[in-house]
């Protein structure tokens, strides 16, 4: 369900986009997810075609640009990608956690227009 | 001809711009909300209960019930006196911004200093729509395991305090109590831990001290 909510907003921030510049067509929209966010591409997909129809936006292919995660260790500074269900440490000093640097992107980054 | 049109927009801002107008709101009427998440049956409804009556009327409490469906939890909480407002998503599974822009608008909040919105049952999405509230609690629950916070980072990074509850049944779980901290303190070095069980009361008490010092 969750995707479906999200991907009204992806169509709706296009087809706004796509109007003021004049557009007749979206043919592409490309979308920057942080691995975080925990969204689901062939999902987001799925919803948006069924939502389009009818629209600027109908047929258009979803481009997604995965962001990996990455924390910053608060105690030696150094950047690392944290592994999948295990706990967060610092590969350089083992220290536990860090601060998040990216992975919660989520935004429309761009459209490709006719 | 085909060209390329930047855009660079939040794909939730729609949902971010309701989240500031209720913050505006919720700050107009000197209301402090909190954003209760959790799993279903953690304790959600039982903790607001248990935190009403530990405030002993030093903070009157609201409450807007995020459900699939039904009023189950909102017909409690009316009982126990407080005002409520439920929401239900109809299958949605977290609460969203313009559901409790909503919600907000049918509570009396000049008679309302801290309200509880009860997000629907659930560790993944409610961390990521911002509703306009002022704190994120979540609620962990001993027979949930000590494992959720390296299976669902996401909430436990995003909280501003953590509530351990039914510690009464830690003498019949396996539930490694120092492997969870370490767990959670590795995903939020700041947010304190409240352990506690709604059913007998303990630690409840510092628990409501500490909200009393937020508001």
């Amino acid at each position: 369900m969750h995707e479906l909510s999200v991907s009204q907003s992806v169509l709706d921030i296009a087809l706004r986009h796509a109007e003021r510049a004049g557009a007749r067509r979206i043919l592409a929209v490309h979308l920057v997810i942080g691995d975080l966010t925990g969204f689901v591409d062939d999902s987001i997909q799925f919803y948006f075609d069924f939502l389009s129809r009818d629209t600027l936006a109908q047929g258009a292919e979803l481009k997604f640009e995965r962001v990996a995660a990455r924390v910053r260790c608060h105690t030696c500074g150094a950047e690392y990608a944290p592994p999948d269900a295990r706990l967060w440490s610092c590969p350089e000093c083992d220290a536990l956690g860090g601060e998040i640097i990216s992975g919660r992107e989520f935004s429309v980054a761009s459209l490709e227009i006719e | 001809m085909s060209r390329e049109l930047p855009v660079v927009e939040e794909i939730l801002s729609a949902n971010d711009l309701v989240a500031r107008e209720n913050r505006k709101v919720l700050d107009a009427h000197g209301v402090v909300a909190v954003n209760v998440m959790a799993s279903p049956g953690a304790g959600k409804t039982s903790l607001i209960l248990r935190t009403a009556a530990g405030l002993g009327g030093r903070l009157r409490c609201g409450v807007v019930e995020g459900d699939v469906a039904g009023r189950v939890d909102a017909d409690k909480v009316a009982a126990a006196g407080m005002p409520v407002v439920q929401i239900n998503t109809g299958g949605g599974c977290h609460l969203d911004a313009p559901q409790v822009q909503g919600a907000l608008e049918r509570l009396p909040l000049d008679e309302i200093d801290l309200l509880f919105i009860e997000n629907v049952g659930n560790l993944i999405c409610p961390t990521g729509f911002d509703l306009g509230e002022r704190l994120k609690i979540m609620i962990a629950h001993v027979p949930e395991g000590d494992d959720k916070p390296i299976k669902y980072p996401g909430m436990f990074t995003a909280v501003d305090a953590l509530v351990l509850n039914k510690v009464d049944l830690m003498p019949y779980v396996e539930f490694d109590e120092s492997a969870f901290r370490t767990a959670f303190r590795a995903l939020n070095a700041g947010a304190p831990l409240f352990p506690l069980s709604c059913r007998t009361g303990e630690g409840i008490e510092s628990w409501v001290e500490w909200l009393l010092a937020q508001a």
